[in-house]
């Protein structure tokens, strides 16, 4: 059987020696678009940080077609969250999509023609190519969103992780977003998504993953995304491992 | 001018060069008191250096600069990791420590019954570019050469570490090695400007010029290349300055010396460069002051006109297809302007051809009904749009409609026609609707 594209063994991360992830055990299936859901504070964007090696992990390891990260990175394309970045820095839509080819170039290299029209198919794929001279302070929040599509678009991976892309867009970019993720699917990629809407979960995704600081299920969103399971994810029932987790942080007996 | 004044020249202009380069990266990632606390924790490493090898030996004072200065970098990192002390409070606590000590070795030095004196120390603190020797300027073109050459090189492994460290580090660049690569030139050029323009004010060199940049482009390379060019000239007007230069080609002294070679270096340098960052902050397109002012000019302007016009159709439009003059005291009781303010905006729609003055008053023109009709047509739809998709009560969309509808775009007004025209409203279609609120005199006061 083929390696799984992506494979989460007891992964524990802490931030600040409080542990955040506890013990999730993750296998995500191949050409499947991938809901994260879980409320606040749940780790969400831990989990595809800790994957992509953003943050140590305080135990665990994760396996990207049965390798290790760093040996796989060209497969995996990466959109942060729209706030992590500065918008007033003096690059044009252009230039920040282009950054999504900087990974195959590798030392040295600039982008060339080919890196220019590759990027600006990719903004076209998101509807922003007559953007792509704009300084990006000049776009709105949807289209920052856009731009950042593009560029993991350019970075032409297996596997997407995408940190919130649905979070403060309008209705068209919400759409532009949903149609690509649907392309990718089609071409065989798998996408994994940090969503924060509950209500549209069943309507664009096939697969989903309920975290609240450890795994408490994942499987196919018809099956999965129940009631009863969400429930258990949203429902108070974690002040244990809170209240532990503060324990390990202050490092004495609460 | 002398052989050794162009030796500072170049040399004070090289340093401006660089710092100015490097700088703009510690500026775009908000990193600029980084610079302030590298040179205030060199001065305790040239004062160690001296008093281990008993003597004023150029390249050992500056490894001991580079490795306190590092330090101290490194000891905020570490003070915000594993303390709980903000960032801003370990820089200061950081920077004025090293400088303390600094203060201590280096007056330590100067009572030293041998040979002290000579140190000189006292000149790193304020710097005085006119001890530059031939030696010093190979030593700066070399150090600028191998920054600014390794900055070509991997330009775009630093742009986008710059922009998004995330991002990079999951695409595999090696931040934390990149960015230590960063800090350490940061560092070789703060030291290697000590001796001309001292410690308090190297700080300056590395954050004006490109701040002061980044108010005339959009662009990362044009900031990169300008920056540099503000800091070289800063450099070199500053330095002459100190030099006394200036006096020569005036014929007199502006500034009153009496022996040339009297003004610190590194403060005239630094004042140079706060003038091309005033100069920036008011006259830059779009980003200056001026720009904003004018634009802000322009908006309220062009909103007088729409009033003016907009106003003039209400006044006619139960007339129409009569175009009847209106009087001015009719306008000035339909909305609160001046007379003065009136007279302004009637003259400046007349120079466009848009109303007439006539013996009765204020009357449109063909063009300027036209102009008219599509103004209030678009007024109306958003105080339309306000109402029914907004919620808003209809005595209060009035005003709301005025604050916005000046700056709505081509889109907005597309999408809010569709929307009209699908409704049911008996308006729907060419004509302008009628206003959805009582046009009262006076209701559009504020």
């Amino acid at each position: 059987m083929p390696a799984p594209p992506v494979e989460i063994h007891d992964m524990t991360v802490a931030y600040h020696r409080k542990p955040v992830l506890w013990d999730v055990d993750l296998i995500l299936p191949e050409r499947k678009l991938i809901a994260v859901v879980g409320p606040n504070g749940a780790g969400k964007s831990t989990l595809i940080k800790a994957a992509l090696g953003l943050v140590p992990l305080a135990s665990g390891k994760v396996e990207i077609y049965g390798e290790p990260y760093a040996k796989q990175r060209h497969l995996v394309g990466y959109v942060p969250q729209r706030e992590s970045v500065d918008w007033d820095f003096p690059v044009t839509v252009l230039d920040v999509v282009l950054m999504g080819t900087y990974g195959r170039l590798g030392w040295f290299r600039r982008p060339g023609n080919r890196e220019r029209q590759q990027a600006r198919e990719c903004l076209a794929q998101v509807a922003m190519e007559p953007l792509a001279g704009r300084q990006i302070r000049q776009l709105s929040g949807g289209q920052q969103q856009r731009v950042f599509l593009a560029r993991a678009l350019a970075q032409d991976a297996q596997i997407y992780f995408m940190d919130e892309p649905f979070a403060g867009v309008d209705a068209a970019t919400e759409q532009a977003i949903v149609g690509v993720l649907q392309q990718l699917r089609e071409r065989g990629k798998t996408v994994i998504v940090v969503h924060h809407d509950l209500q549209t979960v069943r309507q664009y995704f096939d697969h989903v993953v309920l975290l609240n600081m450890r795994l408490v299920d994942a499987g196919p969103t018809d099956t999965t995304f129940t009631h009863e399971n969400l429930q258990k994810t949203f429902g108070g029932r974690l002040t244990i491992l809170d209240e532990a987790a503060e324990a390990v942080r202050r490092g004495k007996p609460s | 001018m002398t052989y050794l004044t162009w030796i500072v020249v170049i040399g004070t202009s090289l340093l401006g060069c660089v710092a100015g380069v490097l700088g703009s990266f510690a500026v775009l990632r908000r990193r600029a008191l980084v610079g302030d606390v590298l040179s205030h924790a060199a001065l305790p490493g040239l004062c160690l250096a001296f008093l281990v090898l008993g003597g004023r030996h150029f390249l050992g004072m500056l490894a001991g600069a580079f490795l306190t200065g590092l330090a101290g970098v490194a000891l905020v990192t570490l003070m915000c990791r594993w303390t709980r002390t903000k960032e801003d409070a370990a820089l200061g606590i950081v920077l004025s420590t090293f400088f303390g000590a600094g203060i201590m070795l280096s007056s330590y030095i100067q009572n030293m019954p041998e040979g002290g004196a000579k140190a000189g120390l006292e000149t790193y603190i304020y710097g005085q570019a006119a001890g530059m020797i031939r030696e010093d300027i190979y030593l700066l073109a070399g150090v600028s050469a191998v920054i600014l050459f390794s900055l070509v090189l991997f330009y775009k492994e630093f742009k986008v570490l710059s922009f998004d460290p995330a991002f990079a580090q999951a695409q595999g660049w090696p931040t934390l090695a990149l960015d230590i690569a960063m800090m350490g030139s940061l560092t070789l050029v703060t030291v290697a400007g000590l001796p001309s323009v001292g410690v308090v004010l190297m700080a300056a060199m590395l954050i004006i010029p490109g701040a002061a940049a980044r108010f005339w482009t959009d662009r990362l390379e044009r900031m990169l290349v300008l920056s540099g060019v503000l800091g070289a000239v800063s450099g070199a007007i500053g330095s002459l300055i100190s030099a006394g230069a200036v006096k020569g080609w005036l014929g007199f002294d502006p500034f009153g010396l009496e022996n040339e070679a009297n003004l610190p270096t590194g403060p005239v340098i630094v004042l140079c460069s706060t003038a091309v960052f005033l100069f920036s902050v008011l006259v830059a397109p779009r980003r200056g002051l001026l720009a904003r002012a004018w634009n802000g000019f322009r908006l309220k302007a062009r909103t007088a006109d729409e009033n003016l016009l907009r106003t003039l159709f209400e006044c006619t439009e139960q007339h129409l297809p009569t175009v009847a003059a209106v009087s001015l005291d009719e306008l000035l009781a339909r909305r609160a302007w001046s007379r003065v303010g009136l007279a302004w905006v009637v003259r400046r729609a007349g120079g466009r051809g848009l109303v007439r003055r006539t013996p009765d008053g204020v009357q449109l023109t063909e063009p300027g009904l036209a102009e008219a009709r599509r103004l209030t047509r678009a007024h109306r739809l958003w105080e339309w749009f306000l109402i029914h998709g907004a919620s808003i009560a209809p005595d209060h969309v009035d005003r709301d409609a005025d604050s916005i509808e000046h700056l709505l775009g081509p889109e907005i007004l597309e999408e809010l026609e569709a929307r009209f025209a699908a409704s049911a409203s008996p308006d729907a279609g060419g004509a302008v609707p009628g206003s959805p609120h009582q046009i009262d005199k006076r209701s559009k006061d504020k």
